[in-house]
Order: C-alpha cells, then sequence, then structure tokens
C-alpha cells in the first residue's frame, strides 16, 4: 500500500486585512468536568473553481463530523443559517452568525486541478468578530481529500481547545467475520473516523493485536501462520512481513514497540510459563526481563522508554505493575476490587488506561501512573484493549456482545468519559492501535 | 481443527489397512456402507469402534479435559480422562498430539492466552507423568479465540475452559 501523498501544509496569510489574533481567544477548557458543547458552524466550503464543487461540501461535512465527535462541539446545522458564505475573501457578516448562537465559524475554499486539491480555512470567533489563527493551506491528492478535512478539524481542535490533534491519523485493527467459533480475523488499518479501510493480511491464519510503530511505518502482530503465535513485523507501505526469532516449542504474543522504534517488549511462554522479554528488531536478540512462575503480559513502556507497565497474577490475579525497561523490581500499582489488565501508557505519560473485570462487568478505566485517582469510563458485557489517540484525551477500544451471535466493535472515548461514539467498520471489528499523527 | 481431524481420520485408516489387524472384514464394509452394522460384528477401522482409531480416541477416551474458572488444575475427571489418553498413545505409537489450550470469553485477550497455555502444560506434563514421550506432545494456546461452545452462560463457558488433544499422525521425530 503506497504512502497515500506528502502533505504540503503552508502557513499563509490569507487576507492581510482581518486582524490576525483576537483580543479575546475563543476557548473551551475542558479540564473541567462537564462542560456545555460550543455552538459552530462549517458552511459549505467555497468552490473556487468548477472542479473543487464536489469536494466542498464533503470537506465541510467531515470537518464538522470530526468535531462533533469529539463531545465538545455542537453544529449549528445549515437549515438555520442565516447566510451564505460565497467568496472566502469577503468580510463575515457576523450579526448574521451571532444571531444563530455560532460561537466559532469555519469558513473555507476547495480548489481541484490536476488530481491535486487545495483547501483554505479561517476559523473566526463570532462574538468579537475576529480571526482565530491565521489562515491555513493544505494541499494533496484529491483521493486524499478527508485528510484535508481531518486537517483543518485538527487545527480547529487544538485552536479552541488547546489540545492536541488527533483527527488526522490512522488505526490498525483486527477485522472480524464469520461465527464466534469458526471466527475469521485479518488485520486491516482506515482512518480514526473509519473511512478508507484497507486489508493488510488476508483471513487464513488467526490474527491478534496488532500495534502501530511510534512513527505509523511499521505493526507488529501475533499471527498462527505456523499453528503457534509468532510475532510478525509488517510494514505498513509494502505489505510486507517477517517472523521475528524465537525457540520451536515457544509461544510469542503480546508484543509493543519501544518509543524508539527499534526495540520491542513482547510475552513469550515456554513450558506454560508467561514472562516478558524485550527484542532488538533488528538484530532479534532477546533479553528477559521477569522471570516468575507467574503470568506476566500485555506491557507497554512508558512514552520516554525508561519503564514498562504490565499486568501480572503474581499476586494471585490479575494486577497492574511497572517497572524498569531493563527488568528488575516492579511495583504494583492497582488496588481496586477486581481484575486489571491491558494497561497502556498515555502518549503524554500521566496516565495508565486499562481493562478491568469487576463482577462480571467489563470496563476500560484509567488511573495515574502510581495507581491513584482510578477512574472507570465505560461498563459492558465485555470491553476491551483500549488504546491512545495521539494528544492523550481520547481512547478507542473494543466492545463485544453478549451471546452467540455476539459481535465487536470499535468505540471511542473521551477520557472523562464523555463523547461515547461507535467507529463503523465493514465487519466486527477489535484490537484497535491508534498511530501517530500524520 | 475439523479439517485435521478428518486428515487425521483419513491418515489413520491408511495405516491401519497397511498393518495387520483386528479388522480386516470391516474395510471392505466400510467403503461401501460406511458406519458398521450389527452384522458384520461393529469393527470398522477407522471409525469410533475401531479402538486404535483417531475416531475413539476422540469419543471413547475423550480428547478434551475442563477446567474451573481461572484454574489450571486438573480435577479427578481430568485425570481419568488423560489417564485414557496416555494409555492409548502408549499403545498407538505411529501418533503425536497438538494439545491445545482453551479459555472462555471472560478474560483479556493476552491474559487467556497465557491461561491457556498453563492448561496444556498442565496436560502435556500429566501425560509425560504417565510414560508418553514429551516429543510426541506439543502444546498451543488459543485463549478465547476458538471457543466449542459459543453462549455467553456458564454452561457454555464450562465446555470452552479446556484443553483439546489433537493427535496428528506421524513419527516423533
Amino acid at each position: 500500500m503506497k504512502r497515500l501523498f506528502g502533505i504540503l501544509a503552508c502557513l499563509c496569510a490569507l487576507c492581510a486585512g482581518v486582524a490576525a489574533y483576537a483580543q479575546q481567544p475563543l476557548r473551551l477548557d475542558i479540564t473541567q468536568g462537564v462542560i456545555e458543547p460550543m455552538p459552530f458552524a462549517a458552511p459549505a466550503f467555497v468552490a473556487e473553481n468548477a472542479a473543487g464543487a464536489d469536494l466542498a461540501g464533503d470537506i465541510a461535512r467531515v470537518v464538522s463530523d470530526d468535531l462533533v465527535g469529539t463531545g465538545l462541539f455542537r453544529e449549528v446545522p445549515a437549515s438555520a443559517h442565516i447566510s451564505t458564505i460565497t467568496d472566502f475573501a469577503a468580510p463575515v457578516s457576523f450579526p448574521d452568525w451571532k444571531a444563530i448562537n455560532v460561537q466559532a465559524l469555519i469558513s473555507g475554499a476547495v480548489s481541484v486541478s490536476g488530481g491535486q486539491v487545495t483547501v483554505k480555512f479561517r476559523l473566526f470567533d463570532v462574538a468579537s468578530g475576529a480571526e482565530l489563527g491565521q489562515g491555513l493551506q493544505f494541499a494533496g491528492t484529491t483521493e486524499g481529500w478527508r485528510r484535508m478535512a481531518h486537517k483543518v478539524a485538527d487545527a480547529v481542535y487544538t485552536r479552541i481547545t488547546g489540545e492536541g490533534a488527533y483527527f488526522d491519523t490512522r488505526v490498525v485493527f483486527v477485522s472480524e467475520s464469520g461465527p464466534k467459533d469458526a471466527r475469521q480475523k485479518r488485520l486491516a488499518i482506515m482512518d480514526q473516523d473509519g473511512a478508507n479501510v484497507q486489508y493488510l493480511t488476508d483471513s487464513s491464519a488467526l490474527v491478534l493485536a496488532p500495534r502501530f510503530s511510534p512513527t505509523g511505518d511499521r505493526v507488529l502482530y501475533t499471527s498462527y501462520e505456523t499453528g503457534f503465535p509468532r510475532i510478525y513485523v509488517l510494514d505498513v507501505g509494502s505489505v510486507q512481513r517477517r517472523v521475528l526469532e524465537s525457540a520451536e516449542g515457544t509461544m510469542s504474543f503480546a508484543p509493543r514497540f519501544a518509543p524508539d522504534g527499534q526495540r520491542l517488549v513482547y510475552s513469550l511462554t515456554q513450558g506454560g510459563n508467561t514472562d516478558l522479554y524485550s527484542m532488538d528488531i533488528a538484530t532479534g536478540q532477546s533479553t528477559r526481563l521477569t522471570s516468575a512462575p507467574s503470568i506476566e503480559t500485555a506491557p507497554s513502556f512508558s512514552p520516554d522508554g525508561s519503564q514498562i507497565v504490565f499486568e501480572s497474577d503474581r499476586s494471585g490475579t490479575q494486577q497492574l505493575y511497572i517497572m524498569p525497561a531493563s527488568g528488575g523490581e516492579a511495583k504494583r500499582i492497582s488496588f481496586g476490587e477486581g481484575r486489571y489488565g491491558t494497561p497502556v501508557w498515555s502518549p503524554r505519560g500521566d496516565l495508565v488506561a486499562f481493562t478491568k473485570q469487576n463482577r462480571g462487568r467489563f470496563h476500560i478505566g484509567v488511573m495515574r501512573t502510581d495507581g491513584s485517582r482510578e477512574r472507570l469510563i465505560t461498563a459492558s458485557f465485555l470491553d476491551e484493549g483500549p488504546t491512545w489517540a495521539p494528544n492523550g484525551r481520547v481512547l478507542m477500544f473494543h466492545r463485544e456482545t453478549q451471546g452467540a451471535s455476539g459481535r465487536s466493535t470499535l468505540y471511542s472515548v473521551d477520557i472523562t468519559g464523555r463523547a461515547l461514539r461507535q467507529i463503523r467498520t465493514p465487519d466486527g471489528a477489535s484490537d484497535a492501535s491508534w498511530g501517530p499523527l500524520q | 481443527m475439523k479439517m485435521t481431524s478428518k486428515t487425521v481420520l483419513l491418515l489413520g485408516a491408511l495405516a491401519l489397512s497397511a498393518c495387520t489387524d483386528p479388522a480386516r472384514l470391516g474395510g471392505a464394509d466400510a467403503t461401501a456402507g460406511g458406519a458398521g452394522t450389527a452384522a458384520n460384528a461393529g469393527i470398522v477401522p477407522g471409525s469410533a469402534s475401531d479402538p486404535t482409531s483417531p475416531a475413539y480416541f476422540q469419543q471413547s477416551i475423550g480428547d478434551r479435559v475442563l477446567f474451573p474458572v481461572d484454574q489450571s488444575n486438573l480435577t479427578a475427571e481430568g485425570q481419568a480422562t488423560l489417564d485414557g489418553q496416555a494409555a492409548w498413545l502408549m499403545q498407538n505409537v505411529a501418533y503425536t498430539a497438538v494439545i491445545e489450550g482453551h479459555a472462555d470469553e471472560q478474560g483479556t485477550r493476552e491474559y487467556n492466552l497465557a491461561l491457556g497455555a498453563r492448561r496444556a502444560d498442565t496436560v502435556r506434563n500429566y501425560l509425560i507423568s504417565k510414560g508418553v514421550a514429551g516429543n510426541r506432545l506439543r502444546v498451543v494456546s488459543y485463549g478465547k479465540e476458538r471457543p466449542a461452545e459459543i453462549c455467553s452462560e456458564e454452561a457454555c463457558y464450562a465446555k470452552n475452559r479446556r484443553s483439546v488433544t489433537v493427535l496428528a499422525a506421524g513419527l516423533t521425530g
């Protein structure tokens, strides 16, 4: 699969006549608990040439969907608009937007020529009539138009919330089809909103838990291709894969990249006992990190690469532990009721997301890395496998429904538990891994 | 897995016809009529009535052992089944086995893989303790990936927390 395109993003002041900075910037403080979604309008982008007409509406739609999906914004629909924007450079009639309670106005323009699409946008604080930040322009291939829309939404989101961007990202996951007792699984990749699904493997062998590399160029995953679970590394661009070294008679699984992309940490089972190892991907050289008769699995590096959070049942039940990346003494961090698994360190470094089982229910939760401030943010028959958006504010996970016709679906949710949202995929989906900002 | 069993059955039948043994008589009938009848006294090579067949191993001895929730200890019933498996494997030396460990769906994926591995290894060690050569027994865990029963109730979970001894034809390496 080819790298779709190199994106051109150029900062340019698009209109000298408009103040570049607002006096009282439009701001959404999302560190507070419950917030009122900010009303915004994103009228259809202006088509600057005939070829751009097709995409002008679509791009505005994707921008709106991204923003609404965060739960932090509320779209004032086109049916309520008093004025339209037909000229990107013309002055905006702010009273018309104020009258319908729009706080943030996004205007944009699209032109298409020779397979290239160029998207410009501006963000206005309707109350003050000022432009928030400078106008931006993005260019790329027409097939990649959704990425332009995600970049616009990312710019709007970061300017208003102060949080990091995450819309222009991809997710690698396991696509599932067939009945529960004969489930077919294969690796797939998609945009974070579920668009542009492409398959990376066929379903001839069971595959589990793909994990993106820090730069999104490779994926580690577990496959039963040989009849036994082994870890593979797959190049996303060429879809070439290779199996990593492992001794006969062992099983290896639960791989995850180190932040440097050169090493991985994983579980290896030998003689029924599962421990953690790290491996240099280039040389295949493995180092044993734990040596206990208990189960040690689901490891995840801290963003600085110095520590590993993992799960172990050394206390008698599944709990979370943190140890130095080179092994050594581990400190237990989970102490609540129930069992804790699949810990994932936040890209910001402040939190660990996990799966919790308690009283017959599954939860996705977060806690600080010292185990304090545990907060459960979902609950269902089976919620599992959280993965962080690159901004450390949003999680994706899979939810499996109960019973013989049970099916797995991906969801995203804000770490406050707000904005729970299903990601629509062609088939069932599980084991998501959120990639970096493109 | 179904395909594997069929292949094994076929190979088993071939192995048998090449050998001497108990049911030469049933051979022709078996290809013609399928299941053995009371009239030909029952033993169809390769069928469940042939004690040297994988089908017999599966159905009469029992190819699976069940485990309590989150445990890999053998129950008395499990041990009895494995005693039978060990005796059969000692007599039918042309077979090797892959012991699959499985878990029910009430658990996270990685943990269940590790738990299934514990179960499979417990079974392997037990069979070795009863005299089966270790190099005939391989283990693999499927965790919660391959449930035998698909309801989300204890009745199904109990059957999914299992090990399955899957026979393969072939001399030991």
